[in-house]
């Protein structure tokens, strides 16, 4: 199973940094995802994109994580070469992730 | 309860949003957003060659379409469309309200965020000016300096709004202060009441992006979402108690659900028990977001403590130049064909002996955005388009690269063109420098000018 069928996601730039909100379709999926979805996975699974590190906020009131992930945008938004220069489509880059359940 | 509608986004948003939310429905407030991380750098330029300009024109644009309304109906309207110059975008809307002949137009201007004079004694009084994201000293870009405004917050527009401006013009504020400044005068909360001040800034940050809560860019489910060519702006009806409905007008399109409003939560979001303003500092972790109805969800829940001691600034540096072309490859072999014009190009590049600070080779149609993440498919793709891209300190050497990209006709065959028409012109860059300055330095002044 993919994050892509129990999540959806929505990404932004800040600077350097990415932020990836993560949001479980169903509340009831939310521990699955606190589980499965470590920051170190989450870096794992953009090795070689985000170069800096990967830290993760929980918001269960949301059924949500919030992921900042630093020097992952080639230098920043205004100044990147990236196609992808803001991390727009970082979001559902991570909701290709790979999931045990 | 105070409706307040958001109109536009970024400089560039829909100029028919704005409209469709004066005329879609009722709304008090109409808050509109012009204003990236570095579009003062632009504004700053415009000013300098005519000390009249500097503003966001597309906003008085807007206003002579809509401010006859606008009055008629007591729509206020909050915009930072004032750039680096609030008083110049103020007189052109009382240039608009003397050639069509509407009375009653009192612009509030909110200025003292740019402090690009203030630099120097920044300075000597020992600011340090460091990166706020990497921490590097100040004298690496001291002398690139373009623009420099730090973030106001809600209340010298609560405070023009006081004084009876019925349009508030502002230079570099936060985006949730366009809404929070409306608040706070309407239900008089005090710059104390930190779990209101908390509500009305996680309010504004909900509509802020405009379109982004009510369906647009929805991660979500954008297959379900109806009518995207009119999707609605949003509108929040906000109570005393700070808790709000979004919402958005009848028969536009899009939707307003749970998810469309947590996507929008969570966009750009940090720290979520440390959401930063300089009126207060907000946490998102105990919201509750509820389904109240059709397209209407309920927020409620925002905490708040007392704001930092610091005020984010935001400056703009000039950062050398970039240059990008994209060539169109077709099958047969058109990643073999765009790889081996890629190792042509770089040959010649370092035959030419360029000094560059990076160049890039994307394969758009291969990999290009998700890159190893997500690898593309073996299979043969019908076509790629071949986007090399470079930055250097200096304009030669983006053009001596850009003469580069025509001869690759000559390299594999299937060269089917330039994709973004002719030569590439080198563009300037804009480097993005935050900082922090303590609170006390800038010191927010309003003016209300009077129409006819």
């Amino acid at each position: 199973m993919r994050l892509i069928d129990i999540a959806h996601a929505k990404s932004g730039d800040k600077g350097d940094s990415v932020n990836i909100g993560l949001i479980a379709r169903d509340r009831s999926n939310y521990p699955l995802m606190v589980r499965e979805v470590t920051a170190e996975r989450v870096a794992q699974h953009f090795e070689g994109v985000c170069l800096g590190t990967v830290e993760r906020y929980e918001l269960p009131n949301l059924g949500a994580l919030n992921f900042i992930l630093t020097a992952a945008l080639g230098g920043g938004g205004t100044t990147s070469l990236r196609v992808d220069a803001q991390g727009k489509a970082m979001g559902e880059a991570l909701l290709f992730m790979e999931i045990g359940v | 309860m105070v409706r307040i509608a958001n109109g536009q986004a970024f400089w560039g948003d829909s100029p028919s949003a704005p409209i469709a939310q004066v005329r879609g429905g009722e709304i008090d407030y109409l808050t509109l957003d012009y204003l990236a991380e570095i579009t003062m750098s632009v504004l700053r330029k415009q000013h300098e060659r005519d000390p009249s300009a500097g503003y966001a024109r597309d906003f008085v644009e807007l206003m002579s379409e809509i401010m006859r309304e606008c009055i008629q109906k007591d729509i206020k309207v909050i915009a930072n469309a004032g750039g680096v110059n609030p008083e110049g975008c103020a007189q052109a809307l009382l240039d608009v309200a003397v050639s069509q002949g509407i009375s009653g137009l009192r612009v509030g201007v909110v200025t003292g965020d740019n402090i690009v004079g203030k630099l120097d004694d920044l300075i000597h009084q020992g600011v340090s000016l460091q990166n706020l994201d990497t921490g590097q000293p100040f004298e690496k870009v001291s002398d690139r300096i373009a623009s420099a405004n730090a973030y106001l917050g809600a209340e010298p527009i609560a405070r023009a709004l006081a004084e009876g401006a019925n349009v508030v013009v502002t230079g570099r504020c936060t985006d949730p202060g366009l809404v929070l400044g409306p608040l706070v005068h309407e239900f008089g909360w005090r710059w104390d009441d930190w779990d209101l001040l908390a509500a009305g800034t996680v309010a504004g940050h909900t509509i802020e992006c405009g379109a982004q809560a009510t369906g647009g860019n929805f991660q979500g489910g954008w297959r379900t979402m109806r009518d995207l060519a009119h999707v609605g702006y949003p509108v929040i009806e906000v109570s005393a108690d700070g808790s709000f409905v979004v919402t958005k007008h009848p028969g536009t399109g899009g939707a307003v659900t749970t998810a469309t409003v947590t996507e929008q939560l969570l966009y750009e979001l940090g720290n979520p028990t440390t959401y930063l303003s300089p009126d207060v500092t907000a946490d998102f972790t105990g919201l509750q977001v509820r389904e109240v109805g059709e397209d209407r969800v309920e927020v409620t829940g925002a905490q708040g403590r007392p704001p930092t001691d610091s005020l984010k600034v935001s400056m703009a540096y000039s950062d050398g130049f970039q240059g990008s072309a994209m060539i169109t490859y077709a099958w047969p072999d058109a990643v073999a064909k765009a790889k081996l014009a890629d190792e042509i190009l770089r040959t010649r590049i370092d035959d030419l002996g360029l000094s560059f600070r990076e160049m890039r080779t994307d394969l758009v149609g291969y990999g290009s955005v998700h890159g190893r993440v997500i690898p593309p498919e073996a299979s043969e793709t019908s076509e790629v388009v071949l986007r090399v891209s470079i930055w250097a300190d200096d304009q030669r050497t983006v053009s001596r690269f850009a003469a580069e990209i025509a001869p690759l006709v000559m390299g594999p065959a299937g060269f089917t063109g330039l994709l973004a028409g002719g030569r590439i012109r080198p563009s300037l860059v804009m480097a993005y420098w935050p900082t922090l300055i303590p609170k006390t330095v800038v010191d927010p002044q309003v003016i209300v000018r009077d129409g006819v």
